[in-house]
């Protein structure tokens, strides 16, 4: 891909049209893809529940809106714009792409001999270790940091291979940090509750030293102002989508050690209102 | 009542009892940072959520207090409908922790952040003491409001397990 030495602004210009195509074509087979999948697969399984649709086209509006079109063309020079951009593909992209259960949908759509390679797949050594919390946190929040705490920023800017292959990486990191934390697609190693708080917490709080480190050091070639209100969006944003993903997390824990028995969830208490 | 349940029981109870006090904890800690960044911060604008004076150590331990706070709101309200749905849920203790929480987070602000490591004030102004001095004896105020919720539950429990073991249920 290209990358000879050439100004700035050419360089991206001439090479934007191939990677917007590229990404274009991505998108449009997700939008496609999908109902096809759902579609066809409804005769044999129950229905596929019309929310994960909307999560499905919702995601994939997100992180399309932060590839191709206006606000990606305007994230070229306005950082405020590409932290906006770096939320939706990174974040709640992610999030309701995960929360449509694409991984499910794929595997009752395959014939069963490709769903037993798929399972292993996800089975495999690899999958596991890259879903555990702790290596996808530091893919994530840490690729983050390279990103922004070093001149990675401005190359992107310039190099359209190096803008390309940020973009993947941001979002894909941000989806595998999604699952590692969630359980909506199978998940043949479920971590431990309680280690994944602890590495929830610890992303948590190295996304929110990052927006305030960016506040007080500008990534090179972003102004002062600029910087300022991008950090907040990081940090005030990321909040917002960190809050959503930490209610489903609590929410799945609730849910999975609710009382079995009897006994469990009549449990007599000192003050408590007269067991039914 | 035989002695075997009685003793799981209040096991049990023992368990639930800890769970309300860390419930209403998180909770409350949660709940004041929320206040903090909401009226001060972004009402009032007294102070920021950096000011820029911070040494890198403010700027994680920063980082590392909003986050928990942030889980410790929606975590600490997911315990709570736990104990609500297991009937364990004990409101005199849970309040007090609730309290307890939010003044413990409030003192820890107005003496480390505020005083120690300088990252921000409450406001800037000349006669910042007193700020600080109001700032801190709020703090005070709640602990201590929050100490005696939970010696008074503490005592309503005693009775009421007094009562249990000498065979008068109380419910």
């Amino acid at each position: 891909m290209a990358n000879h030495h050439t100004s700035l602004g050419t360089d991206v210009l001439a090479n934007a049209s191939h990677v917007d195509v590229l990404a274009l074509c991505i998108v449009v087979g997700a939008i496609l893809g999908y109902p096809v999948m759902a579609y066809r697969t409804n005769e044999k399984y129950k229905q596929w529940p019309f929310v994960r649709y909307m999560s499905w086209y919702t995601g994939v509006l997100c992180v399309a809106s932060a590839l191709v079109g206006p606000m990606a063309t305007r994230a070229h020079h306005d950082f405020t714009f590409h932290m906006v951009g770096h939320l939706l593909i990174g974040m709640l992209g992610p999030l309701l792409l995960a929360l449509a259960a694409p991984m499910t949908l794929t595997l009752r759509y395959v014939e069963v001999q490709t769903a037993r390679h798929l399972t292993s797949i996800l089975k495999s050594q690899l999958a596991h270790r890259l879903q555990d919390p702790l290596v996808a946190s530091v893919l994530n929040i840490g690729g983050l940091w390279v990103l922004y705490a070093t001149p990675l920023y401005s190359a992107m800017q310039t190099y359209t291979f190096l803008h390309v292959v940020v973009h993947v990486h941001v979002f894909l990191a941000g989806y595998l940090f999604t699952v590692a934390m969630i359980d909506i697609d199978p998940k043949p190693h479920k971590p431990n509750n309680v280690y994944r708080a602890i590495v929830f917490l610890l992303a948590l709080t190295g996304h929110g030293i990052l927006a305030k480190y960016i506040y007080a050091y500008p990534p090179a070639g972003v102004s002062a102002s600029q910087a300022e209100l991008g950090a907040k969006v990081m940090y005030y944003g990321g909040d917002l989508i960190d809050a959503w993903l930490l209610y489903i997390f609590c929410y799945q824990w609730y849910r999975s050690v609710r009382p079995r028995t009897a006994l469990d969830s009549l449990t007599p208490t000192t003050n408590g209102p007269r067991p039914l | 009542m035989s002695s075997q349940p009685l003793k799981s029981h209040l096991n049990h109870t023992l368990l639930w009892r800890k769970r309300n006090l860390w419930s209403g904890v998180l909770f409350g800690i949660g709940l004041i940072a929320f206040i903090d960044e909401a009226v001060f911060h972004q009402l009032l604008h007294w102070h920021h959520f950096y000011d820029r004076s911070t040494t890198e150590v403010g700027l994680v331990s920063d980082g590392l207090f909003h986050a928990l706070s942030w889980f410790a709101t929606i975590g600490g309200l997911f315990i709570f409908a736990d104990l609500r749905r297991r009937q364990a849920w004990l409101p005199k203790r849970w309040l007090g922790g609730v309290l307890l929480g939010a003044g413990g987070f409030q003192l820890y602000d107005g003496i480390i952040h505020h005083k120690l490591m300088g990252v921000h004030q409450v406001r800037y102004v000349e006669d910042v003491f007193i700020y600080d001095v109001v700032w801190n004896a709020t703090a005070l105020a709640i602990i201590v409001a929050g100490l005696v919720l939970i010696t008074r539950s503490k005592r309503d429990e005693a009775q009421q397990e007094g009562m249990l073991a000498n065979g008068e249920s109380s419910y």
